[in-house]
């Protein structure tokens, strides 16, 4: 590991201005990604700006019935935090599908959100990789990837995105809230105009697929940190689920996930809302809007469900060796609205 | 690395460079380990576990793959169990930690810990490297579940209400405990005997596990630190 500089920041303000002032700086939050990335030399930063101690840690309701979740809560925590399970349970079981006990117990949510690629050759240095060093390849392409992607990839990066928090965000329709960033301590350009330095995106804008950028994983702008993620207040009646395949029980990256949110017309049994996001295929989660458009408006039976997946899924283009990862989430995706439509029946007839 | 006891502490937070030079790459870490306080000058990349093992000769904390993917490096940090190998020493300043070595002291009426003793009856290991991240795993995984976290395989219904004890059923102690590999695969022991801890209390009975199932889930938790707060 390089030698580094270490700056513990006491405010927002302090941490952009920390991160402008010192060379080759990184934010650090619980580390658990970074340090390991370190350790690889695939992170080679000159100073660490420590975040994880500034008071966003905070799990609250928003006015409208949202939630907040600062961007400095560890995983563990808003995985049990009441308001979470009550409100977006999915939200909770994205969290718990993932890493184990100890690491969630150290990783934060905003950490979470900018986790790097698992990719092998991303985290070997001695192999070529345009997201770790652009311009010199992707020795995935050639090399093992049978848990690469199969949707959204490019000629230069075939990596997919290990976050399940960012899955079940991305059903949600969640908002990423950041600040900072170019060193200016605040842009200040959601349009708000509450002066606060902050600015939001969707969650299905924040990852990107890689084109022809694969360094970047996400919008986020030199020197910005996230500070929350906003979750909607959820539909009444509407259902929820996340589910995730992968070699191992447990403690293993997702091969193929699902998060889904399904919201049924009581009277007519049509689908009044669905949101269908897949972990595991792409760059980032991919939400699966081909699928949702066929779905919306219709009676969502066996039929119309297999359609449906299918529309969205023989987009994919597997690579040599991961055919299996579509045939994998073709199931997955069909059996979550399978299931959540006899859930969406059964939360209807209940008093 | 460059790493020495040192008297002057209290600048510790400001290790800061002036303006324009060079930042120091190391800093100063005092830390309470299994009820001790010490104040060490220590580089930057030292983490939480070669601190222990290198500097406090605490050697219970095990590096087996220092990637945070064996769990053998297993501590309690701030009554939380976390990997040490991924924690620089540093970003934890002011941490209480509490390593293997440290379980029989926060056990009430005096050691081993009952974990540590269900270990033994139950013959929960073969080769031992995993052990003292088992344990502390453990530790942690219990006082999770008595403070009501949920797992990735607790029932709809039980998620769905908070502020309840998980009961530490043997599907749950599997998932919770996945974060600690044992090469030599003496899982089933370990689940019995992380079982025994939570069936007998304090875990000295005959270790068949029945005996006063009745006491219910989260019955040991005195015997374990509570998530976000200190050892009991």
């Amino acid at each position: 590991m390089k030698p580094f500089g270490y700056v513990r920041a006491g405010s927002l303000r302090e941490a952009a201005a920390a991160y402008a002032a010192h060379p080759d700086p990184r934010y650090l939050g619980g580390g658990t990604n970074l340090v390991d990335l370190m350790k690889l030399g695939v992170e080679t930063p000159a100073t660490l700006i420590d975040v994880s101690r500034l008071p966003l840690d905070a799990v609250e309701e928003r006015p409208g019935g949202g939630l907040r979740i600062g961007a400095t809560a560890r995983n563990s925590d808003v995985a049990a935090h009441p308001l979470v399970r009550t409100h977006h349970p999915l939200v909770s079981r994205a969290l718990l599908a993932g890493a184990s006990g100890q690491l969630r117990n150290i990783a934060t949510i905003g950490g979470n959100l900018l986790q790097r690629t698992r990719c092998p050759y991303f985290q070997d240095v001695s192999k070529a990789c345009n997201k770790r060093l652009p311009g010199t390849g992707c020795a995935a392409l050639e090399g093992v990837h049978r848990e690469h992607a199969v949707l959204g990839h490019s000629a230069h990066c075939i990596a997919t995105h290990p976050s399940d928090l960012a899955v079940a965000l991305a059903a949600l329709d969640a908002d990423i809230e950041l600040y900072g960033g170019d060193g200016s301590g605040g842009t200040d350009d959601d349009g708000d105009g509450d002066g606060d330095g902050t600015r939001t995106v969707a969650a299905t804008d924040f990852h990107r697929l890689p084109g022809d950028h694969p360094e970047r994983d996400t919008v986020i702008r030199p020197g910005e940190l996230v500070t929350a993620v906003l979750l909607p207040a959820p539909a009444p009646g509407a259902v929820s689920l996340y589910r995730k395949v992968r070699d191992r029980a447990s403690y293993a990256f997702a091969l193929a996930s699902v998060a889904a949110v399904l919201d049924l017309d009581p009277a007519t049994g049509r689908v009044r809302h669905v949101a269908l996001a897949l972990g595991g295929l792409a760059h980032r989660p991919w939400r699966a809007t081909t699928a949702e458009r066929a779905l919306t408006g219709a009676v969502p039976d066996a039929d119309t469900v297999r359609r449906a997946v299918d529309a969205e899924l023989d987009r994919a283009r597997p690579l040599r060796d991961n055919a299996h990862k579509v045939v994998l989430a073709r199931n997955l995706a069909r059996d979550a609205l399978t299931t959540l439509t006899t859930l969406a029946a059964t939360a209807r007839r209940a008093p | 690395m460059v790493v020495s006891p040192t008297e002057h502490a209290e600048h510790a937070e400001h290790a800061e460079p002036a303006e324009d030079a060079a930042p120091a790459t190391a800093g100063t870490v005092t830390l309470r380990v299994n009820g001790r306080e010490h104040t060490l000058r220590t580089d930057h990349r030292v983490t939480l576990l070669d601190l222990l093992r290198e500097h406090l000769g605490l050697t219970g904390p095990k590096k087996g793959c220092d990637h945070g993917q064996c769990g053998a490096c297993t501590v309690l940090l701030d009554g939380r169990r976390a990997n040490s190998c991924l924690l620089l020493a540093v970003a934890h300043n002011g941490a209480e930690v509490v390593t293997v070595e440290g379980l029989a002291a926060i056990t009430p009426g005096g050691g081993p810990h009952p974990l540590q003793r269900a270990f033994l009856r139950r013959d929960a290991f073969q080769c031992g490297f995993c052990t003292p991240g088992q344990l502390c795993s453990a530790v942690g995984a219990l006082a999770e579940a008595a403070a009501g976290h949920p797992s990735a395989v607790t029932p709809e219904a039980a998620l769905a209400e908070p502020g309840r004890p998980v009961e530490p059923t043997a599907p749950e102690l599997r998932e919770r405990l996945s974060g600690n590999l044992c090469r030599c695969g003496a899982y089933p022991a370990i689940v019995r005997a992380v079982a025994d801890t939570v069936t007998d209390g304090a875990a000295d009975g005959d270790g068949d596990g029945d005996s006063d199932s009745e006491a219910g889930p989260g019955a040991d938790a005195a015997a374990a630190p509570t998530p976000g707060g200190g050892p009991v």
